[in-house]
């Protein structure tokens, strides 16, 4: 999952401090493996240095001082583009589109969309591994259908996911 | 929609309260296989009987061959149907008192052909299908895949120009369907027909060239998302 992307998409949202991205990352996508520190800090002074964000303002603290950071308009398009763009069909590929739902909920784009352009890629590499499959001899057919089973497994994932969008956009309150 | 065998345009269709189709617009050429897809009650199988002039539209147009299917009668929709649309369904629906061959062959004689030549063309279609050994088996005798695959026979023995396959290998193990799906779209293609293929199975869809979605009875044609 891109971290950076997944940050970018959480500031669309609002602007906020390094400390709350973190915390808005954990509790929404984190599950087991949280953000530490660091990578949020090395993840926003890329952004920053790629114009992505900039920051808003800075609170001067007891510790170091508090960056607010705000979505720039090359960071809005930058996650229109990511989200848009199909991810090459993967073993573990649902935390990536898990995230990628998640935040076209909660930057208001259609979810749905990006569902239909994932099964499209699926369906594209299926109907690859089906020709081969049926031009091949019986090892060649043995390996397109594994891949083929695990292909399936993912598109009943997103089926599935397409008829509770309305149910996630609720529970996650966008 | 040009180079279009057959297209529909604005379709509606209601089940009492119930809508079944909403605006819906479908174009397939001829050789091309398009699956259609999406979850049970979305509207699919509607769709299909609409294109196929089985069931009549409550709005739009279909049209087939430069004919506008729904402006026809009643029985100019069913010689259209006998002659020019072949049919599979997920349970072959074979006549259970005909023995195999007589049932590949019944769509012929329905058309005016002699039981000769008739027979003739079934047994051909029959080994074309891998099952000429059941030909005198009724279908009550042979099993699944064997059945589908004489269904198939039948759909494709009047030399149709569309076929309509709802759910073709939906009571078939893995093996069995797959074997029917790559007869049906090898013999499709090799005659050019328009194959339109109901199915919620991706791995059945994915033998066709193209997927449409009907969701809550519309269509997302994902050719325009991707």
């Amino acid at each position: 999952m891109s971290i950076g992307h997944t940050l970018l998409g959480l500031l669309e949202t609002g602007p906020r401090h390094g400390y709350d991205l973190k915390r808005a990352f954990d509790e929404r996508f984190g599950h087991d493996r949280p953000l530490h520190y660091g990578q949020v800090y090395s993840t926003m002074s890329r952004l920053l240095k790629n114009g992505l964000v900039e920051v808003e303002g800075v609170e001067p603290g007891g510790g170091p001082e508090r960056k607010r950071y705000a979505i720039t308009e090359a960071g809005v398009t930058d996650v229109a583009d990511w989200l848009a763009q199909p991810e090459k069909p993967e073993p573990y590929l649902q935390s990536t589109l898990y995230t990628k739902v998640v935040l076209a909920l909660l930057t208001h784009r259609s979810a749905a969309d990006i569902l239909d352009t994932q099964r499209t890629e699926h369906l594209r590499l299926m109907r690859e591994l089906t020709r081969r499959k049926q031009d091949g001899d019986l090892a060649d057919q043995l390996i397109c259908d594994h891949a083929l089973f695990h292909l399936d497994a993912d598109l009943r994932w997103l089926e599935l996911t397409a008829a509770r969008l309305g149910r996630l956009a609720e529970e996650i309150g966008a | 929609m040009s180079g279009a065998l057959l297209s529909a345009e604005g379709l509606d269709k209601t089940y009492g309260r119930t809508p079944a189709l909403a605006g819906v617009r479908f174009s397939i050429r001829a050789g091309e296989v398009v699956a259609v897809m999406g979850p049970s009650g979305s509207g699919k199988s509607t769709l299909l009987h609409c294109l196929a002039g089985i069931v009549r539209p409550d709005a739009g147009t279909v049209r087939y061959d430069g004919r506008e299917l729904t402006a026809l009668s009643d029985s100019a929709r069913s010689a259209l149907r006998r002659q020019d649309f072949g049919f599979v369904f997920q349970f072959g629906q074979l006549v259970p008192e005909l023995s195999c061959l007589e049932n590949v062959a019944l769509p012929l004689r329905l058309n005016g052909e002699r039981r000769k030549a008739a027979e003739a063309k079934a047994r051909g279609w029959l080994e074309r299908l891998e099952v000429e050994d059941v030909a005198g088996h009724r279908p009550g005798e042979v099993s699944g895949g064997q059945g589908q695959r004489v269904a198939v026979a039948r759909a494709l023995v009047t030399a149709p120009r569309v076929v309509f396959a709802d759910e073709p290998t939906g009571a078939l193990d893995s093996l069995n369907g797959e074997r029917v799906m790559t007869l049906l779209t090898d013999a499709a293609r090799e005659t050019s027909a328009a194959v339109v293929l109901v199915t919620h199975e991706a791995r059945v869809a994915a033998y066709s060239d193209r997927e449409v979605v009907v969701r809550d009875g519309r269509i997302r044609d994902l050719a325009g998302v991707a």
